[in-house]
């Protein structure tokens, strides 16, 4: 176990090392955010500065109330902040207008839900292809890149089904490709494990784990710190603000783990039924 | 089993993923820092605006497929549109019919007529009391005959009779007309010819039969009508000629008549110093006016009826009857629009409430195509395309429910079926006009809600 551990250290620091050379992707800078609920102001975020670079995957956890999805929310460009300033990809985009932040949103960001969040009656090409469409691409180009979205997550033989006929991982891998289809700058994971048993957990985590090991940049939203452990940095947040960032020091591989998984799975089928397994629809 | 091929598969792909990763770093990433930021936000805002048109049609397509999984819900709120829409279609051709069947009635005048008629105006001017009052002479319709621009007059004698070949007998209108009746009428021979001047001076018991006359006397036997001899009242005539057929509207045919000379119609049929109407044809329609007015001046004077007395006689043209027609059908269809108005206005009040009702539903979904980039006004217009789907579809459905109803009117009274191209089309773009008003405020309450609060409701 510790020799993999120690070749899994050293690979992260080498890839931090590349990292902090690279263009920061979110930049923010004392970022607030007030609600004002009748008579009294709940402040959720006091003054927040990060900066994620390109190709990081980064974990933010912290317990409800901690404001780490007010700052998921910001970052994703669905909410405008009290105060402050949030750059990204080189765009103020803190003071935009809401139909300016839509832009942003179909073009730079890309959004995995804990809900999936598909739309019901259409099928996965649809659901894939919904950011294209409000991007204004012709329909053959809609459907030829959600196809090949679909087909990178593993779904290339599912594309006509609806999301009742899909699988709790199978709809979030289709909320994946969703996300990926604009080629995004950032990956936005807010709990995307939350509605899954823990193997289809792995196998979500070990897509965006591939995804960002092909530079995307991903930032997750958990507040378990097994999911968080598959990141190569953690951010903490408690009352609004950030208490801690430090790199993951043992990154779990799901790849290594799903393999792990296969293999152990005909020899030791009672291994295997300890977990829940996927149900076919 | 299945679930073990599903692990192989997952696995086959993760596997792919990280191959790809072997190959190259950052593929995603090396466009985007090639490009300035600004001048890929150009090209990405022009290329948005070029393809709108697939969003138009996805708006559609999304907007037939939520109005068809609520089926029935879709059916009853468009259901006052439907209702609108077809009564109005419905009552528009039944109006239209009668008015096609008036119009045709009033055009035995022709336009350039003037029919003079005993008897003082009522205050409607309604002409229903065709020769109630005996004013009129033979002299008037001879004085008449010299006013410039004159072209033909004749008195017109009318009665009803039973006219009697061999077993064959049938009841029917005689009038006794001047030979100038023909062109009045513009009356054409099938056979044999029209009453002549001779005819006229010497009062012999000659008559021309309209067509339906003709059919049922002599259609039995076959025999043809010219030289035949027949019987009005107790008078044999002569049949000199056979009219063409003028057609017939419903119930109403011009064809059932017969015409007798002037003189003998009053020596054999009808003893009286009066005519029941003098008819006046003017050579040119701008002159209709002018020789009305001398017409008028005329029988004033041979009548001794002094300015402002009343006249024992009225004067009419076509046009007149034509107009008074209109203004009635005006007034008709006046009625049917302010119903229809109240009408579409219920039908769109429930197309906005459940639009309303569609818009707290999907709540979560518009927060979810907010998140994935829809503007407020993608938002706005895919609600507004359904509104106007729901109400144009219900247009569509009053359209073809209000033609069949009226076809069914129209075919039970005996009018004309004369659908209407303009009418249809303006209840198609009312009721698409409907959808877009009410639907506007659903539509932008949709869209200004709050992308956040969207995606939180369950």
């Amino acid at each position: 176990m510790s020799d993999r551990e120690v070749q899994l250290v050293q690979g992260n620091e080498q890839s931090v090392s590349v990292t902090q050379r690279r263009p920061p992707i979110v930049l923010v800078r004392n970022l607030t955010k007030v609600y004002h609920l009748g008579e009294t102001s709940v402040p959720a975020l006091r003054g927040v500065s990060l900066t994620v670079r390109a190709g990081e995957f980064v974990a933010i956890m912290g317990p409800s109330g901690s404001g780490k999805t007010t700052f998921m929310n910001l970052l994703g460009c669905l909410d405008r902040p009290t105060s402050g300033d949030y750059w990204l990809v080189g765009r103020k985009v803190s003071q935009m207008t809401p139909d300016e932040l839509a832009d942003v949103r179909n073009r730079r960001i890309g959004f995995v839900f804990q809900g999936f969040h598909l739309l019901a009656r259409s099928t996965a090409l649809q659901n894939v292809a919904l950011p294209l469409m409000y991007a204004g691409l012709s329909r053959a180009e809609q459907e030829r890149r959600a196809r090949r979205a679909l087909e990178l997550v593993g779904l290339g033989s599912r594309l006509h089904h609806r999301p009742s006929q899909l699988s709790g991982g199978q709809q979030q891998r289709v909320a994946i490709a969703r996300a990926l289809v604009n080629n995004p700058a950032l990956l936005l994971a807010d709990e995307p494990t939350g509605n899954l048993d823990s193997r289809t957990s792995i196998e979500i985590m070990a897509i965006l784990q591939a995804l960002n090991a092909r530079g995307l940049t991903i930032v997750l939203v958990t507040h378990e710190a097994d999911i968080a452990a598959y990141a190569r940095r953690r951010i903490l947040f408690r009352d609004g603000q950030i208490v801690s960032d430090e790199p993951v020091t043992a990154t779990r591989s799901a790849q290594e783990e799903l393999l792990q998984f296969y293999q152990a799975s005909p020899a030791s089928s009672d291994g295997y039924r300890a977990l829940p397994a996927e149900k076919e629809p | 089993m299945s679930g073990s091929v599903e692990r192989e598969r997952q696995t086959t792909m993760s596997t792919e993923l990280l191959a790809q990763q072997a190959r190259g770093q950052s593929s995603t990433q090396t466009p985007r820092s090639q490009t300035p930021p600004a001048e890929r936000s150009k090209q990405l805002q022009r290329r948005r605006e070029v393809h709108r048109g697939s969003l138009l049609v996805a708006n559609f397509a999304s907007a037939f497929e939520s109005l068809w999984a609520n089926r029935l819900r879709s059916l009853l709120t468009t259901l006052g549109v439907v209702i609108g829409v077809a009564a109005v279609i419905a009552a528009v051709t039944l109006t239209q019919g009668a008015s096609v069947l008036i119009q045709a009635r009033l055009s035995v005048l022709g336009t350039n007529t003037l029919l003079i008629v005993p008897g003082a105006a009522t205050s409607s001017g309604a002409f229903s009391s065709l020769g109630s009052q005996q004013s009129l002479t033979q002299g008037d319709a001879d004085a008449l005959a010299a006013i410039p621009h004159v072209v033909q007059v004749s008195p017109v004698l009318s009665l009803g009779a039973q006219v009697i070949y061999g077993s064959q007998n049938w009841n029917t209108r005689i009038q006794g007309v001047y030979p100038g009746y023909q062109q009045i009428q513009g009356w054409e021979i099938a056979s044999g010819r029209w009453l002549n001047a001779h005819d006229e001076l010497a009062g012999l018991p000659v008559a021309v039969l309209g067509q339906v006359v003709a059919n049922s006397l002599f259609g039995p036997s076959g025999t043809n009508p010219v030289g035949q001899t027949i019987r009005i009242g107790s008078q044999m005539f002569r049949v000199v000629g056979v009219l063409q057929p003028k057609g017939s509207f419903g119930a109403f045919t011009q064809d059932d008549v017969v015409f007798v000379p002037f003189t003998a119609a009053v020596i054999r049929l009808k003893n009286t110093g009066y005519v029941d109407q003098i008819q006046v044809l003017v050579d040119r329609a701008e002159h209709v006016d002018a020789v009305q007015r001398a017409v008028d001046a005329t029988l004033l004077k041979r009548h001794r009826i002094n300015a402002g007395s009343p006249a024992d006689f009225q004067i009419r043209n076509a046009n007149q009857l034509l107009q008074t027609a209109q203004q009635a059908t005006q007034t008709l269809t006046l009625l049917l629009v302010g119903i229809a108005g109240i009408s579409l206005t219920v039908g769109g009040i429930g197309i906005m409430n459940i639009m309303l009702v569609s818009v707290t539903e999907r709540t979560r979904e518009i927060g979810i195509r907010m998140a994935v980039g829809a503007r407020r006004r993608d938002i706005r217009n895919q609600f507004l395309i359904e509104a106007l789907t729901l109400s144009s579809l219900g247009g569509i459905l009053g359209i073809i429910l209000g033609l069949l109803v009226g076809w069914l009117m129209t075919t039970n009274f005996g009018v004309p079926f004369v659908p209407q191209p303009l009418s249809i089309l303006l209840a198609f773009g009312v009721s698409a006009l409907v959808g877009v008003t009410f639907g506007f405020y659903p539509a932008v309450r949709a869209a200004r809600l709050d992308p956040i609060i969207a995606l939180r409701t369950e």
